[in-house]
């Protein structure tokens, strides 16, 4: 005879068994599709988790694009499902000065603010990411006349510049380089589309995948404005053994070696 | 010809609307329509006025997303309707998802699955405890967890922005519905379905069930997708009040005795 209490017992430790196992899976599912940091967001989207957390995947952002660049992630695209992005190679982004899709979005997943300056939209400050060359199949960098991406950059010689270098295999030509300054590179992929190699020779990736940050230990001596980020520095000191007393006094200190 | 259209009056009804709702979205998205444009998880009705799936807004604030005022706004006038017409009239009339199950279930019946397999192997309320999962995951991961999941989601944006592999999600449900569980997605599983059966609940718009008429020939129970909420049919004389029917009018128009149909809330207990 099985009483009720077992059955209720059982009953109840076999739910707890089956939401466990579900949302076990469920939350390695999602960890394991949001995880994609290879994409690219459209103008003015938060930080890639946030933005994870606040786009309700409408699309509006998509509808409201011009050059049907934006796209939402749909299955099989192995991206974030249902979240916008472009690929600039196809489709880049072509910078519109009144940002038809920043304002639209509901949620603020697209933050206006990020895209604004004195209370003009301005797409110019945007960061989608920020164009990187690959110096080892960029055929300027042979030395072959290429300035395909420079032209095609939006803020030609702020965010992509020629840096010009005799070519001391030829003697009497030049190298023109391109370079890319990620102060100004808003990551529009314009020039990854207009690069004439196979594959694209320039790439636009998302900055927090390559810029680096340098942090409080090092200062631009020579720039005065430079010094601002140490204000919020902070000293840390440890005292050890060996740091007890001046560094003088402990270089000295022979450990009783020389004393009589 | 007027017995078919009295014996399927509400499903054409649902079809257009539903039909008609993913083509204006669609016409928003491809023809630039200015109706209403985004999708079913957030869009915007003649470019001013916001609406939000509230139940994707409250993963939002589970997962401690900013809500924007614009998107709290959506979501109450999405809340405010539903809540009147009864929620679960956006899983009948509006949800895409619909027609793949109320397909699978027709396939059933007229297969006769169900005369084979007669107990429901699973509990209806596995919908709650999904939507309370899916709030305690998007809490702790931080993401909206069943957005990132949802084949309602899957389906209404192969429908408007294009496929990629979304018939296979669509395809996924419908042989869940055929060959695992009878009204398996809708019914059992779904957490925007549990969400609004919530909502519903004091949804003013009610099927009104005339014991003195019913014969007791239990079509109704037979095609309703959620049965138990007739419970009353042929013993009682009441109205429909569970959140979890959808308002889809299946019982009304197969009922050849006229003991059931739509009514408004009686507000106040009668006295016996």
């Amino acid at each position: 005879m099985v009483s009720d209490r077992r059955k209720f017992i059982l009953g109840a430790a076999r739910t707890t068994g089956i939401v466990a196992l579900g949302g076990l899976m469920w939350s390695a599912y999602v960890d394991e599709v949001t995880a994609n940091k290879l994409i690219l967001r459209p103008p003015g989207a938060l930080k890639e988790d946030d933005f994870l957390s606040t786009c309700i995947k409408c699309g509006m952002c998509v509808e409201a694009c011009p050059f049907d660049t934006l796209q939402l992630a749909a299955p099989g695209d192995n991206k974030p499902l249902g979240t916008p992005y472009f690929i600039p190679r196809d489709i880049p982004c072509y910078m519109c000065i009144d940002i038809p899709c920043v304002p639209v979005c509901p949620t603020g997943a697209l933050d206006e603010k990020s895209v604004t300056t004195n209370d003009v939209l301005d797409i110019n400050i945007a960061n989608m990411g920020v164009a990187v060359v690959d110096t080892k199949n960029c055929i300027a960098f042979w030395g072959i006349q290429c300035d395909a991406c420079y032209r095609a950059c939006p803020l030609l010689d702020q965010a992509i510049y020629l840096e010009y270098e005799k070519n001391e295999r030829t003697g009497k030509h030049a190298f023109m380089k391109p370079v890319v300054d990620s102060d100004f590179c808003t990551g529009c992929g314009l020039c990854e589309r207009a690069c004439v190699t196979k594959k694209a020779a320039i790439t636009v990736v998302p900055s927090e995948l390559v810029l680096g940050s340098v942090g409080d230990h090092y200062i631009k001596g020579w720039d005065k404005s430079d010094e601002k980020r140490l204000e919020s520095a902070h000293a840390q000191i440890n005292t050890t053994e060996i740091s007890k007393e001046s560094a003088v006094d402990s270089l000295n200190d022979m450990g009783g070696l020389l004393d009589d | 010809m007027i017995n078919l259209y009295n014996n399927y009056r509400f499903i054409i009804l649902r079809r257009l609307t539903q039909v008609a709702v993913m083509l204006l979205y669609i016409g928003g998205n491809y023809w630039g329509w200015n109706f209403i444009q985004g999708n079913l998880s957030s869009s915007s009705l003649f470019g001013i006025i916001p609406l939000s799936d509230p139940y994707a807004a409250l993963q939002m604030f589970a997962a401690g997303a900013v809500i924007t005022t614009n998107l709290a706004l959506g979501a109450l006038i999405i809340t405010v309707f539903y809540m009147l017409v009864g929620g679960r009239v956006f899983c009948s009339w509006v949800c895409p998802v619909n027609i793949i199950t109320d397909a699978a279930n027709y396939l059933r019946r007229k297969l006769e699955f169900n005369k084979i397999q007669k107990r429901q192997p699973a509990s209806r309320n596995i919908r709650y405890w999904v939507l309370g999962l899916s709030l305690v995951l998007s809490y702790i991961l931080g993401i909206t967890a069943f957005e990132f999941i949802s084949p309602i989601s899957i389906t209404h944006r192969a429908i408007i922005f294009g496929l990629g592999l979304g018939w296979a999600a669509m395809l996924m449900i419908f042989l869940f519905d055929l060959f695992i569980l009878k009204n398996g997605w809708c019914g059992h599983v779904c957490p925007l379905g549990a969400f609004y059966s919530g909502i519903g609940k004091v949804g003013l718009i009610r099927v009104d069930h005339n014991e003195e008429k019913c014969t007791a020939c239990m079509k109704c129970k037979e095609v309703c997708p959620e049965s138990q909420v007739l419970f009353m049919v042929s013993k009682e004389s009441l109205q429909v009040l569970d959140g979890e029917c959808t308002n889809c009018g299946r019982c009304v128009e197969v009922c050849d005795d006229d003991a059931l149909n739509f009514s408004i809330r009686k507000l106040q207990k009668e006295k016996k």
